[in-house]
């Protein structure tokens, strides 16, 4: 068991066997992502209420969860980096930064797209579109933190420690929004009560939900190679992949 | 010569810092101007009527505390970066969190307590009525040694970048947004006569968690950036 991480940690295993990996979690996401948008867009009825507007909630659930999600894989392969100095933790690490840009940011359009029907804004104070966008922010900082330093060694070690003091905050910051909307809710703002959801909505909701799961790893695994490469390209399998 | 106890190094650098924040008394003097002027501009943008003034009040003090602070922050360890003092500092037998919770009180005192000391003068401004004023002042006693420690982290960690500043706001500004919130509404609901003690009671928990964890990430950052 052991065994198999401290292979997994040598690059040029892991690029071997992340080829692999990349293949199947692809399937797995075509397979999954196809199954969960036919029913959620097809077969799933319309909202007595929402009519067929609320079925952008199987793009936006999704990417919001991941949003969070990314976040915490981000910080915990960030301290991994940091504890033990496994370079390939913190390839991975980077990776997931700009993939979980793209979740929270996916999360916030969808989110104003559905607002503009539903609230007849695009943009509303909400308790979790708020708290979606400082996430973006932190992000953003994450990322811009990294570009900054010019030691990669250092600027690994220094963007997980901003992860870290980020997974701290995350949860401060999400309930001290949502403390914060419930005193300031506008009164142009009729919150729909939320129903609970029908098994013929949830079904797609959660095959949307492992569709982005999975197309998360396999993106992330297609980034950590490439940076892989850039990184390694002074040594001898790296030449001799790029010269098949 | 005998080795001096932890104690008696943490004395020393407070003697140290503070004076050196004396000496340099013009730099500490900025951010309270800025302070001001931000708030003094809203006004002018806004319009002068009282009932307007009196809803924006708490959030206007509150940013621009935030923004003030941002702007003093650069002072923690700039100096000391530039000169090599900060790597003795590091590498001293001495806890390198304990001298960094030194340093920050330190920022704290010089920056944050002139600007709490301040803002009775900009609530008048900004016709807060009386009955708040108190809730301001302690709210602002609260937080601001929030920012400083918070801050510090994201000091710490662009302290060896030439430009920094920016970043540093980037880095820095989302973590402040609890503090604003629970700042900002205690005030607020002070001057509604609601109950202020929930906010107050959070912001002395984060200041806490803050006061516990901040120093021991800034000094991990700090370590990272002299490498």
């Amino acid at each position: 068991m052991w065994q198999f991480f401290h292979k997994l940690a040598s690059p040029k295993f892991f690029y071997d066997f992340s080829s692999r990996l990349i293949f199947w979690f692809s399937v797995l996401t075509i397979i999954l992502m196809a199954s969960g948008l036919y029913m959620g867009l097809v077969e799933a009825p319309p909202d007595y209420q929402q009519k067929d507007s609320y079925r952008i909630m199987f793009i936006h659930v999704p990417a919001a969860w991941m949003s969070m999600f990314v976040y915490m894989v981000m910080a915990v392969t960030g301290a991994i980096n940091l504890i033990w100095r496994i370079k390939l933790a913190d390839i991975i690490s980077m990776s997931c930064a700009p993939i979980g840009a793209s979740f929270t940011f996916l999360a916030l359009i969808t989110g104003s797209i559905w607002g503009k029907p539903m609230w007849g804004t695009w943009w509303v104070w909400d308790a979790r579109l708020t708290s979606e966008l400082i996430l973006l922010f932190l992000y953003l900082g994450y990322m811009a933190l990294r570009a900054s330093i010019e030691d990669k060694t250092n600027a690994s070690r220094a963007a997980a420690v901003l992860a870290l003091v980020g997974v701290v905050n995350i949860p401060i910051i999400h309930y001290s929004v949502e403390w914060w909307n419930t005193l300031h809710q506008g009164p142009t703002v009729t919150k729909l009560d939320k129903p609970s959801i029908h098994t013929s909505m949830l079904i797609p909701l959660l095959l949307m939900a492992f569709a982005f799961k999975t197309y998360f790893v396999s993106v992330l695994l297609m980034r950590a190679r490439t940076e892989l490469l850039v990184r390694e390209f002074r040594s001898s399998w790296v030449k001799k992949v790029l010269s098949e | 010569m005998t080795r001096p106890t932890t104690f008696q190094a943490c004395k020393s650098l407070l003697k140290r810092d503070l004076t050196l924040a004396f000496r340099h008394r013009g730099e500490l003097a900025n951010p309270l101007l800025f302070f001001i002027i931000v708030v003094s501009l809203f006004p002018l943008g806004i319009g002068p009527e009282t009932n307007i003034l009196r809803t924006i009040a708490p959030g206007i003090i509150w940013v621009a505390a935030l923004l003030a602070a941002l702007l003093s922050l650069e002072t923690i360890f700039r100096s000391d970066f530039d000169d090599g003092s900060l790597e003795q500092m590091l590498l001293s037998p001495h806890p390198a969190a304990l001298l960094v919770a030194i340093k920050v009180f330190v920022h704290w005192l010089v920056s944050g307590v002139p600007l709490i000391l301040l803002s009775p003068l900009l609530g008048v401004l900004l016709q807060i009525p009386e009955e708040s004023m108190l809730i301001l002042v302690v709210s602002l006693t609260l937080g601001t040694p929030i920012l400083s420690l918070v801050g510090s982290i994201g000091v710490a960690l662009t302290v060896g970048l030439r430009r920094g500043g920016l970043l540093l706001s980037l880095l820095v500004l989302p973590l402040y947004t609890p503090v604003l919130i629970f700042g900002a509404s205690a005030v607020t609901n002070a001057a509604f006569d609601l109950p202020v003690t929930a906010q107050l009671y959070f912001l002395a928990a984060l200041c806490v968690l803050a006061i516990t964890l901040a120093p021991i990430a800034t000094a991990a950052a700090l370590r990272i950036s002299t490498d």
